[in-house]
């Protein structure tokens, strides 16, 4: 490989002499015109008019035709793109508005509905009330008649009971005796030893 | 003679034209800048033709090349320097395509010559010279008095600024000349290189690789200094333009 390397850079020494050998022919025994071209002062007349010329064309047609148009492309854009933002922003605007009264309606809307839920149910409950107070008050009142028949049946069953057990008394006196008492002799001995 | 690399630069007579004994022949130069000219207004015209609100892709190369100029200008010389964009535009298109132009094989580099760079830069220094004074009178003077300067200095700073002022012309023209002479020196060497090695047999064959790689990113490399050039140029131009706006910096 450096073997390979070293023969290149032979090579192009080699044809880099050649090229100079080559190039420096035409050099020195040239025409008269092989002066080095720039510095050529013959062409500089033609040059200078042929520069004016087309620069000058070139200056008016780029200040006259193409730059105005191209400005006028770019102007547009920026008036476009402008009006659209301002256009996108009064939009929103509304949006904007259009979401408030929505809102707005919203909060309405729930307020009546949970003003509409609290009278039924305030509703509600006043019946509820009502009728527990009325269901109550029949209650009570069966169940004072209740009592009042109890109390009845227990003292119609306590006169009941003195009632036995005169005749009670009255079989006991008799199969003791051998004879009955009087009623009224034992109905008195009863209730002197119940009482 | 295709070896030698200065013969690209010669300028032939094609149509001669003689005024009062002075040569104003239509040369290959002078067909050249035609070109130049006619190319660059042909594709600004037809690309902006449609003058779409979404451009094509021609269309935005052509806005592209209007926006880059026209943001070099404001931002060196102000919104006052609008004023020249038509000119710093002309200038820079028509450097760029003349240098691009010099990129294709037998085409002639119309920008290879001291003589149109010169003029060029003369039409920017004399352009800065008479809107400086025709705008500041006798103030656009305050171009060659930086403020701030001690009097002791003075007269030494300002030797030194016109001699800066006056080698601008220079410094300008011969920037873009020598680039362009240089590198296509230099491109025809190699690939010259190339040719006389491959008449050597096999082996100058193997050994011409080098230069025609070397070739290949010439080219590369000649391609980005054309535009570099170009900009280049336009940069200063609206440098200089900015001194006759604004003289007191």
């Amino acid at each position: 490989m450096a073997q390979a390397q070293e023969t290149q850079t032979n090579e192009t020494s080699a044809g880099h002499g050649a090229t100079t050998a080559h190039t420096e022919v035409p050099h020195d025994g040239g025409h008269a015109q092989t002066m080095f071209p720039p510095f050529n002062g013959e062409t500089f007349p033609s040059q200078l008019l042929w520069l004016a010329i087309t620069f000058g064309a070139f200056y008016y047609m780029m200040s006259k035709m193409a730059l105005p148009r191209i400005g006028g492309i770019l102007e547009d854009r920026r008036d476009r793109i402008a009006s659209d933002i301002a256009e996108a922003g009064r939009l929103k605007q509304e949006t904007e508005v259009a979401i408030a009264s929505y809102e707005q309606a919203l909060a309405e809307a729930r307020q009546k509905a949970g003003g509409i839920a609290q009278a039924t149910r305030d509703k509600l409950a006043g019946e509820t009330e009502a009728k527990r107070a009325a269901v109550e008050k029949d209650l009570n009142a069966k169940l004072e008649e209740a009592e009042k028949r109890i109390s009845g049946i227990k003292e119609a069953a306590l006169a009941d009971v003195g009632e036995i057990a005169n005749e009670a008394t009255n079989a006991l006196v008799e199969s003791l005796l051998g004879k009955a008492p009087t009623k009224t002799e034992t109905s008195k001995a009863v209730s002197a030893s119940m009482s | 003679m295709s070896n030698d690399p200065i013969h690209q630069f010669h300028i032939v007579n094609l149509f001669p034209v003689e005024i009062g004994g002075v040569d104003f022949s239509f040369t290959n130069s002078s067909l050249f800048m035609v070109a130049t000219v006619a190319v660059t207004t042909v594709f600004l015209m037809m690309a902006t033709g449609g003058r779409g609100l979404v451009p094509s892709r021609w269309q935005s190369v052509a806005e592209m090349s209007y926006e880059f100029v026209a943001n070099m200008l404001r931002s060196s010389a102000g919104t006052d320097g609008m004023r020249f964009f038509p000119f710093v535009f002309s200038i820079f298109m028509f450097v760029l395509v003349g240098n691009l132009f010099g990129m294709f094989p037998y085409f002639f580099t119309i920008t290879s010559h001291i003589i149109v760079t010169f003029a060029l830069a003369m039409l920017v220094i004399l352009t800065v010279v008479v809107y400086g004074v025709m705008r500041h009178g006798f103030h656009f003077l305050n171009l060659f008095v930086p403020a701030g300067i001690p009097a002791i200095l003075l007269p030494l700073v300002v030797l030194i600024e016109i001699i800066s002022f006056l080698s601008r012309p220079v410094s300008l023209s011969v920037r873009l000349f020598a680039n362009m002479l240089a590198g296509h020196i230099t491109l025809k060497v190699f690939a010259g290189f190339v040719a006389s090695l491959g008449s050597l047999g096999a082996l100058g064959v193997a050994g011409a690789v080098l230069p025609l790689a070397m070739t290949v990113g010439l080219t590369a490399l000649e391609f980005l200094v054309a535009f570099l050039q170009a900009y280049v140029f336009a940069v200063l131009t609206c440098m200089y333009l900015n001194d006759a706006i604004h003289p007191g910096h």
